[in-house]
């Protein structure tokens, strides 16, 4: 690994005004992502700036329908959460879905945000949970913030705090996983507000993206069978060594039947 | 930088260069090798060690990261050094149902098979094969195969909490 200056602000502002007087800064949160990109040779940040302890990124809070889960908190964190249990189960199970129990223990909601891997799993809940992200400067609803592959709305210096997420009447989330990562080959939730219901896909392509045409169907008659001719988000499928484009188009459909059945039966 | 940090109970204070990793502050400087590094890049888990009692990956873990924090390795959780005796019962439970067992063969893997598996003991969710393999999903081992590694983890978790009654 390239050498680097570490950083451990113990404020948000200062945080913020390190990583804008430094050359090739990163923030460092749960690590598993930007790490193990560093030991590899991939990235050679001259500066990283730990996040950790930073109090205002702790902390979940359920709030007059919303689920407010702080931007370090960890993946297994949230699983084991009893408000986000109890508040969202959903959210809890696809938590305890993200890769491995070491990668659980480390890895962080906000530096999965802030990555947008193409097959993370909290993107597809962003957006069906219709989330605002909660930055150090604003507020950015979900359906403005992936942009593209491993691209959002963050600007190079901006800090994600924490992420608010509207509670559904019901929700379910249901992922074909890569059998070595864990990450989602495909991944759909399906959330159900009162009769209008949001369907947010992971893993198809390039980034997170929402599917109008099975929410629409889903939303007119809440069955499984309503997605059977339901148009597929327009959107370049990602093909590539473990699955193909034509295969991930089958897996969307499969997924949002499969979460639409499970929310039907109970 | 300088570092602080406490291992199998002893403190230390070093000097490390910021982009030491964990695990090489454990090999390399205060020779704790029993923690292994297969992949580098967390995919494997033998570099598995618990910081302040949980799991993690110690290949994909800044030194810096453990300021102020306790870590405990392979080396520290049977009997202390300096009681030992060269005798079975220096083994922690799960090192005992291993052996027992015959849940490893190079032994590579093993190290972080154990803390990873004592953590999922300790954490008191049911045990039983599903829960087991899934809970080892992130440690890989390449010859042993997972029978006899699922086996000893079921009958550590049976003396553990026997011990802890
Ligand atoms: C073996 C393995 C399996 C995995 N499996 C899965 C899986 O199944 N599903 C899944 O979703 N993910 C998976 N992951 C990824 C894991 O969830 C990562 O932890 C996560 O994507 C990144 O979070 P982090 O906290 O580790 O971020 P870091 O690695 O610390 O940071 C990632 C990036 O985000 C930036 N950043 C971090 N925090 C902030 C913030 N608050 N504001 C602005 N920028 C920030 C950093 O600068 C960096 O560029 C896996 C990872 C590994 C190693
Ligand atoms: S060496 Fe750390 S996970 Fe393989
Ligand atoms: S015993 Fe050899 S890798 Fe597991």
């Amino acid at each position: 690994m390239h050498p680097f200056n570490y950083h451990k602000p113990s404020t948000l502002a200062e945080a913020v005004a390190l990583h804008q007087g430094a050359e090739d800064p990163a923030y460092l949160s749960g690590g598993h992502t930007l790490l193990p990109t560093m030991t590899q040779r991939l990235a050679a940040p001259s500066d990283l700036i730990d996040l950790e302890g930073l109090t205002e990124l702790i902390g979940i809070a359920v709030d007059n329908g919303t689920l407010s889960i702080g931007a370090f908190t960890r993946h297994a964190e949230v699983a084991a959460s009893t408000e986000v249990q109890s508040a969202l189960p959903a959210l809890a199970e696809l938590a305890e879905g993200i890769g491995d129990a070491q990668v659980r223990n480390r890895g962080t909601i906000g530096g999965s945000l802030a990555n947008s891997d193409p097959a993370a799993d909290y993107p597809a809940a962003v957006l069906a949970l219709n989330a605002v992200i909660h930055t150090d400067r604003r507020q950015i609803p979900a359906d403005g913030y992936f942009r593209g592959l491993f691209e959002t709305a963050l600007e190079a210096d901006e800090v994600i705090t924490r992420v608010d997420f509207a509670i559904p009447s019901r929700a379910a989330y249901e992922k074909f996983p890569n059998p070595a990562s864990r990450y989602a080959t495909v991944g759909v939730m399906v959330a159900d507000f009162n009769g209008t219901v949001r369907v947010g896909v992971t893993g198809a392509g390039p980034c997170a993206c929402r599917a109008d045409a099975f929410e629409a169907a889903l939303s007119a008659r809440f069955d499984p069978a309503a997605l059977d001719d339901a148009e597929l988000p327009a959107i370049d499928f990602n093909s590539d060594l473990h699955a193909s484009a034509e295969y991930r188009v089958h897996l969307v459909r499969v997924m949002a039947q499969r979460a639409t059945a499970r929310l039907a039966s109970l | 930088m300088n570092l602080t940090l406490t291992v199998n109970g002893a403190e230390h204070s070093l000097d490390v260069p910021a982009n030491t990793l964990l695990v090489e502050l454990l090999r390399t400087r205060l020779r704790l090798t029993g923690t292994h590094v297969g992949c580098d890049t967390s995919q494997c888990g033998a570099c598995t060690v618990h910081l302040d009692g949980c799991a993690v990956k110690a290949c994909t873990v800044l030194a810096a990261q453990a300021q102020g924090r306790s870590v405990t390795t392979i080396e520290g959780i049977g009997r202390p050094n300096g009681t030992r005796n060269g005798s079975p019962d220096d083994l922690h439970p799960m090192q005992a149902a291993f052996r027992d067992c015959h849940a490893l063969q190079c032994g590579f893997c093993t190290p972080g098979m154990i803390l990873r598996a004592m953590e999922l003991v300790e954490s008191g969710g049911t045990l039983d094969n599903r829960t087991v393999r899934e809970g080892l999903e992130g440690n890989i081992c390449r010859c042993a195969g997972y029978h006899n590694i699922v086996k000893a983890v079921l009958a550590a978790g049976d003396a553990m909490q026997e011990q802890s009654r």
